[in-house]
């Protein structure tokens, strides 16, 4: 074995993150880590790259026992990771970052060309021709995600570690990563991928080894493995009630009034003029390519941007929408797509997090009882299931799918008549994926409307009552019924694109 | 309330660890004496000489709270004395003068809020140029002179007597407690603290940051229209060139001093006001133990670095990590010596 992991422990105040977890890497294997969000996958990797150090228990590399005590050290033994967000610096060229920190010298100054000529040897054989002289930051992230691999294996070269590292590529973008994550495997490092996409993890990886609550549940060869069992190991539950939303009653939703009428909001080089009516307790899903104006849609409607053209109605009269305030006084609610920069307040606890609209519509001058608010935070902590210690915790210290309950909890304590979710599901994990979808369901049953914005056509179909389909900052169609289909959103992306019909 | 004693509780024996020191060098530094109705002794006179710096760090601690910094509060004391004493000078009476102090402060609030969160400049470029160009505008006020006045009324907001106790302290303890309170028993506070921490979520939340970034920087202009109010009434005299000159500096080191991050996010006032009370008795303390005065800011430097110092909690990690490792020293472990 290229690592074994024995009996790893790391407690934290409160919770025991890793307890007692073996995990053993191969040279030449592509290894995925699963587990749900708070299952020990994180905290495991910084175990391994030293950003933490662990209670007890022993890694072992390449028979030796290692204790990196920071990310450098376990660098120079031979561990190295690429995380979701590149850690490079985008405003040096390719050549800099991968070079940086051994820059080829002459009289004591960085010789240019010596450093280009040795950021091409170094990217050679990952397929990529770029021209390392340009900043990193003008190439797409995908290419920047491969310069981190292979920054990460000339300076390591043992054990790769990928930390989701396909969570914002598009499918030929992973494609381009996997050839690159698959040579490397031939070469003989041994890499550890970690996803939440399990289509990914069947394509690449050669075993898997699932986590839960802390614990090591199981590792085994992905051939052996069938995608229902795999999910029972993640979640410890089977999967039919997982699945069970995508049952849902359109006709139903389809006779129901109309409580808002949307006619040509638009923005100039933003999205074209569009119109939208929402019924009661209806989802309407927003489907399209990245950039074809999916967000900006949600934000015009939620006033994060100023529609130029356009207006709102509702059966009393004109809605303004033109800031977010007025949006929740409209009874919007707006669950963005990036949580942590727009979504959550780290340092305010989870508490917190869940009064913050309420008591911004209700103004300062009228703050919500403590008494109140621990009542609201403790209903919405149960009812959406986060997972917490309790309710003072700083929301940034909770894993990606409870924060994000958190922010669903935060609008849902409003009652909106109208929320808008744009990727309610995007990097979190299978069990709390299933339970936003049934969160989605149980407040449509009760009334409310939602618009849903997802990449994922299977998430959206399942959802979503009727669709509509952007394109090139356009809405294009709107699939109602028994067209409510992944093929038909995907033909519809496809033909309503005249430019891209030609070219294919 | 325990968390609020919690929260200021390093700062409480910093202040009381401070007082022992300087008690060493001063024995008499405690002791109050009770004479004509005065309460006197060195105490009564930290109490007093911090009113401008504990007047400056409340308004300071709400504009860091947002993640924003004033650099303009030491001018703006410059501003608002001198208008006071115009006012005085041209003959419009005591209260009137203070309003219109008042007025210039808010005004100066107003402009430095409107450029950070209007127009988006950073709080530190935003309130350099008002730091900067402000001692000009008290200049024209002041005409280039030294603008003494002779109103008794007004004197008394700088060395009156109210109950035994200089009226400066109940004027800053007074604002401190009204500032504390209005944050913590309405929801300000906590609104103030998520525009610090996020300010596109809040925003998106629903949360009116704009107007409340220029609120806060309204109430740090206050402050300073209050501290140079009692800077002035103290020497009777407007001095556009040096009233408050580098106090902003002192208000921001009490800030920090009282823990709060210059990141923006949690906030104590309390935490400030005492941070200014351990600078101030930093300050006198010097000069009571009788060091030369060439020594002082070299002390207070000192004495500064020493506070932060301890009050780091990264140094609490290291102070850790160097116990357990003299611990595990202590106790030799047999793979220690098996090591080369």
């Amino acid at each position: 074995m290229l690592l074994t992991i024995r009996s790893l422990s790391k407690s934290f105040p409160g919770t025991r993150a890793l307890d007692a977890v073996d995990f053993d890497l191969a040279a030449g294997e592509v290894h995925a880590l699963l587990g749900e969000n708070g299952a020990g996958k994180s905290t495991l990797i910084k175990c391994l790259t030293g950003a933490y150090s662990r209670d007890a228990g022993e890694i072992r590399l390449d028979g030796a026992p290692v204790s990196p005590a920071s990310t450098s050290e376990a660098q120079e033994l031979g561990i190295g990771t690429v995380y979701q967000e590149v850690n490079l610096l985008p405003n040096l060229t390719v050549a800099q970052n991968l070079t940086f920190g051994r820059e080829p010298r002459r009289f004591g100054l960085i010789d240019g060309r010596a450093q280009a000529d040795m950021a091409r040897e170094m990217l050679r054989g990952y397929g990529l021709d770029i021209d390392v002289t340009r900043d990193l930051g003008s190439y797409s992230v995908a290419v920047q995600q491969v310069v981190a691999i292979a920054r990460a294996v000339a300076l390591s070269g043992k054990v790769l570690i990928l930390d989701e590292p396909t969570a914002s590529l598009d499918a030929a973008e992973v494609r381009m990563l996997f050839d690159v994550v698959r040579d490397l495997r031939d070469r003989g490092l041994g890499i550890v991928f970690v996803s939440h996409f399990l289509d990914q993890v069947f394509e690449l990886c050669d075993r898997l080894t699932v986590l839960r609550n802390g614990q090591k549940i199981t590792t085994e060869r992905v051939a052996d493995l069938d995608r229902v069992k795999l999910i029972g190991h993640m979640l410890g539950r089977e999967l039919d009630d997982a699945i069970e939303t995508a049952e849902h009653s359109p006709a139903a939703a389809q006779e129901a009034p109309e409580i808002l009428r949307f006619e040509g909001i638009g923005r100039a080089g933003v999205v074209a003029p569009f119109d939208l009516s929402v019924r009661r307790g209806e989802v309407i899903g927003l489907a399209g390519l990245l950039g074809s104006g999916r967000t900006e849609s949600a934000e015009l409607l939620f006033g994060v941007r100023t529609a130029q053209t356009g207006t709102a109605r509702d059966a009393d009269g004109p809605v303004a929408h033109a800031t977010p305030r007025e949006a929740v006084r409209a009874g919007f609610g707006f669950a963005p797509e990036d949580r942590k920069t727009d979504g959550i307040v780290a340092d305010l606890s989870v508490r917190e997090n869940i009064i913050l609209a309420m008591q911004a519509r209700r103004g300062w001058t009228r703050p919500i009882p403590r008494a109140e608010q621990a009542r609201l935070a403790d209903e919405y902590i149960a009812k959406l299931d986060i997972r917490t210690s309790d309710a003072e915790k700083p929301i940034g210290e909770l894993s990606g799918g409870n924060q994000q309950k958190v922010v669903l909890a935060r609008w849902l304590a409003m009652n909106p008549r109208f929320l808008i979710l744009d990727e309610p599901t995007r990097g979190i994990d299978v069990g709390a994926h299933a339970e936003i979808l049934r969160l989605i369901r149980d407040m449509t049953d009760a009334g409310m409307s939602m618009l849903v914005i997802s990449s994922e056509f299977d998430e959206l179909v399942a959802a979503a009552d009727r669709i509509v389909v952007l394109r090139d900052r356009r809405h294009t169609r709107e699939l109602t019924g028994a067209e409510v289909a992944t093929d038909e959103i995907v033909r519809a992306i496809a033909a309503a694109d005249p430019r891209e019909a030609a070219a294919s | 309330m325990t968390r609020t004693l919690r929260r200021i509780l390093p700062q409480i024996l910093t202040l009381a660890v401070l007082v022992a020191l300087v008690s060493l060098f001063f024995p008499q530094f405690l002791s109050v004496d009770y004479q004509g109705g005065r309460l006197s002794g060195p105490v009564i006179d930290v109490l007093k000489r911090g009113a401008p710096v504990a007047l400056l760090a409340v308004g300071m601690t709400l504009v860091i709270a947002t993640r924003g910094i004033d650099l303009s509060v030491g001018t703006i004391m410059a501003i608002t004395g001198a208008t006071a004493a115009w006012a005085l000078a041209s003959g419009w009476g005591a209260a009137a003068a203070v309003l219109l102090a008042l007025m210039a402060g808010l005004a100066c609030g107003v402009w430095n809020g409107c450029l950070v969160a209007l127009i988006g400049i950073q709080p530190i470029v935003a309130t350099l140029i008002l730091m900067t160009s402000g001692r000009g505008i008290a200049q024209l006020i002041t005409e280039g002179r030294i603008l003494t006045f002779t109103d008794p009324g007004f004197a008394w907001l700088g060395s009156g007597i109210l109950l035994g106790l200089p009226v400066p302290v109940y004027i800053w303890v007074g604002t401190a407690i009204a500032v504390a309170l209005l944050m913590r028993r309405t929801a300000l506070g906590l609104l103030v603290e998520s525009i610090g921490i996020n300010r596109s979520a809040s925003a998106l939340a629903g949360i009116n940051a704009t107007v409340l970034l220029i609120a806060v920087y309204v109430a740090s202009g206050l402050c300073a229209a209050l501290a140079g109010i009692i800077a002035t009434a103290d020497i009777r005299g407007a001095d556009a060139n040096n009233a408050g000159l580098w106090l902003e500096l002192d208000a921001i080191l009490a800030v920090v001093i009282g823990g709060n991050s210059l990141l923006g996010g949690r906030f104590s006032v309390a935490a400030s006001v005492l941070g200014a009370m351990i600078i101030q008795t930093i300050d006198t303390g010097i000069l009571l133990a009788g060091f030369p005065s060439e020594y002082n800011l070299v002390i207070k430097a000192g004495l500064v670095l020493m506070v932060l110092l301890v009050q780091s909690p990264n140094l609490a990690g290291h102070w850790y990590a160097l116990r357990r490792h003299v611990r595990r020293r202590r106790e030799p472990a047999p793979s220690d010596r098996s090591a080369p």
